[in-house]
């Protein structure tokens, strides 16, 4: 598996409700909630995420909420993947379940530049950065966690399962 | 014999077999809840998957919480949805004010020592107080459980917090909470359990074991325990169930271990915008203060009430300043009514009502406008957290809260609580 998209850069705790305000989460349309993703550290987001990006962040992305709208609302605003220096434990599961990849890659938010195009490799562990031959290791899902990801999140390998009982 | 944690005890009775950190199993909870504000997003899942009987045989429990009474339409729909969904499968109903999923949870006995719980809220972890391994998820995994009786879980390895000493009068569990995240930030326990032990434990109530297994969740926690004692049997007995004790051995290995000696903290403020922003109380005196929010899942309890109208009896909540007393369930209220400490809070010039957490995520009872600066005893302070962008949030004790209340300004409650 493999992801590209342009760097989009974020600091040290980022919490679920900077990325999904709480006065949001009555909303069901995806679409809709990716309107409203990031919006109160950058109400530009939605538009700069629609050419695809990456997030780059520090430590504990995602810390806070359960609320499994941050992720959805990121992926529909054009979010291929995140990658940070750590990620908050719920986060990353709700990531993991909804197809969303994500990677632990220590130092990147320091080495990668702003809206430069990144690669993420997520069987090699590794963020590239092709024009400057830059590759960062990086610690990708395995084990429960890739399969679920594999099959593009829970839901799609609970629908399997229903279906073959 | 190995020497295990409590995390490894209860993990290794529900799998049937000895299980070590960084283990990924299969296990079925005890008890799953859902709440209002996400949990109809699983109701959601359940219904598109067209999952009629779920594979999950244990307690199932639905709690209209967040955004009761609702405060708009479309909440009011979600409330329909989730009241047919109880219906249907037969769940437990805690309906428009009974109270906040945990605190329920706790009070009703709906968890046990040694059950596995899961929820759509992150602040399960506080019924890790009554000894039960008990975690937040996403309405995925919620819906993913309830469908096939089963969770995957990495088993994590387990931090020790030793707490020593004894608290001053006017400083509680949210305070030693706050001194925790101060000293070892927002990411310390991520992925791991946090197990509380020390001389200080056996003389802190089931009460404010919640608030310290609450707070675990801003610590980056999966789960929090206390031990299953004397404190935690008696609690029990009150409730006419009879549970053992369970501690983790002696000798058991942690990742790491942190002590705090409880005398030396002193009333502690959480800062705009970081949980783990924190100062003592006595360094930001004097910064005007427009909402005080008490309650919560953190600080919604009799002692914290109590303790509050220790402050704002015979006194009145400053001009210009409001204060939104929520009890955390209709029972917290009812002894509080009792006890006289509703009429004190009346009195004093709070609006009171009872069983929603509506403020501590602006959902509603009290949302912030641009500029505007709270001191509220939830548990997060995030940018927007309780309403505008620009407003601000400081957490802190019920005791803090009600001091600052009556002078309409930040206040240590040290000068208004002695002995």
């Amino acid at each position: 598996m493999r992801v590209s998209g342009k760097a989009y850069i974020l600091g040290d705790d980022i919490d679920t409700d900077v990325i999904i305000p709480g006065v949001y989460l009555v909303i069901k349309d995806p679409s809709e909630l990716a309107r409203h993703a990031l919006e109160p550290l950058d109400p530009e987001f939605y538009g700069k995420a629609r050419a695809g990006v990456i997030i780059v962040a520090g430590r504990n992305f995602g810390m806070g909420s359960s609320r499994e709208q941050a992720v959805i609302a990121l992926k529909a605003a054009g979010v291929r993947a995140v990658v940070a220096d750590s990620i908050s434990r719920i986060f990353y599961r709700n990531a993991v379940n909804n197809g969303l990849p994500v990677a632990i890659c220590p130092g990147a938010r320091d080495a990668i530049r702003h809206w430069e195009h990144v690669e993420l490799d997520l069987l090699m562990g590794r963020l590239l950065v092709p024009d400057r031959g830059l590759e960062i290791v990086c610690e990708t899902p395995r084990g429960i966690a890739l399969r679920i990801l594999e099959a593009g999140g829970l839901l799609s390998l609970l629908r399997r399962e229903l279906g073959r009982s | 014999m190995q020497s295990l944690t409590m995390t490894e005890k209860i993990l290794t009775a529900k799998v049937g077999g000895i299980v070590a950190p960084s283990e990924v199993v299969e296990v079925e909870p005890d008890l799953i809840g859902i709440h209002d504000i996400l949990g109809h997003i699983v109701v959601d899942i359940l219904e598109d998957l067209g999952v009629e009987k779920p594979g999950f045989k244990g307690r199932l429990a639905v709690f209209l919480d967040h955004a009761a009474p609702p405060p708009s339409k479309r909440y009011a729909e979600v409330h329909m949805q989730l009241r047919r969904f109880a219906r249907r499968l037969g769940a437990i109903l805690a309906d428009v004010g009974y109270g906040i999923m945990h605190q329920v949870i706790v009070e009703e006995g709906l968890a046990r020592p040694g059950d596995l719980v899961v929820a759509s809220d992150s602040h399960t972890t506080t019924i890790g107080a009554v000894g039960a391994f008990a975690t937040g998820m996403g309405s995925s995994d919620i819906a993913y459980a309830i469908a096939t009786g089963r969770i995957w879980l990495r088993i994590p390895e387990a931090v020790k917090v030793v707490l020593e000493g004894e608290l001053k009068p006017y400083v509680t569990a949210k305070d030693l909470a706050l001194a925790i995240l101060g000293e070892q930030g927002s990411s310390w326990a991520n992925y791991k359990s946090i197990e509380f032990t020390g001389p200080l434990v056996s003389r802190l109530s089931v009460s404010s074991r919640m608030t310290l297994t609450n707070m675990a969740t801003e610590m980056g926690a999966k789960a929090a325990l206390f031990p299953v004692d004397s404190m935690t049997i008696e609690y029990y007995e009150s409730l006419g169930v009879s549970v053992k004790p369970l501690e983790p051995d002696p000798g058991a290995s942690y990742y790491d271990e942190y002590t705090l000696e409880a005398s030396l903290v002193e009333p502690m403020l959480a800062l705009p915008d970081r949980v783990d922003y924190v100062e003592p109380v006595s360094s930001h005196e004097g910064k005007e203060v427009d909402v005080v929010f008490l309650g919560s899942c953190t600080n919604g309890r009799e002692e914290d009430f109590r303790l509050a109208a220790r402050i704002l009896r015979g006194r009145r909540v400053r001009e210009g300043t409001r204060c939104i007393a929520i009890p955390a369930s209709r029972r917290v209220y009812q002894r509080l009514l009792a006890e006289g400490v509703i009429s004190v809070l009346a009195s004093a010039g709070c609006v009171v009502a009872y069983g929603t957490c509506g403020p501590c995520w602006g959902g509603h009872f009290g949302v912030l406008g641009p500029g505007e600066v709270a001191v509220s005893t939830s548990n997060r302070n995030f940018k927007g957290r309780m309403g505008d962008p620009a407003s601000r949030v400081y957490l802190a004790s019920p005791a803090t809260a009600a001091a600052s209340a009556v002078e309409g300004r930040i206040t240590d409650p040290s000068r208004y609580i002695r002995g």
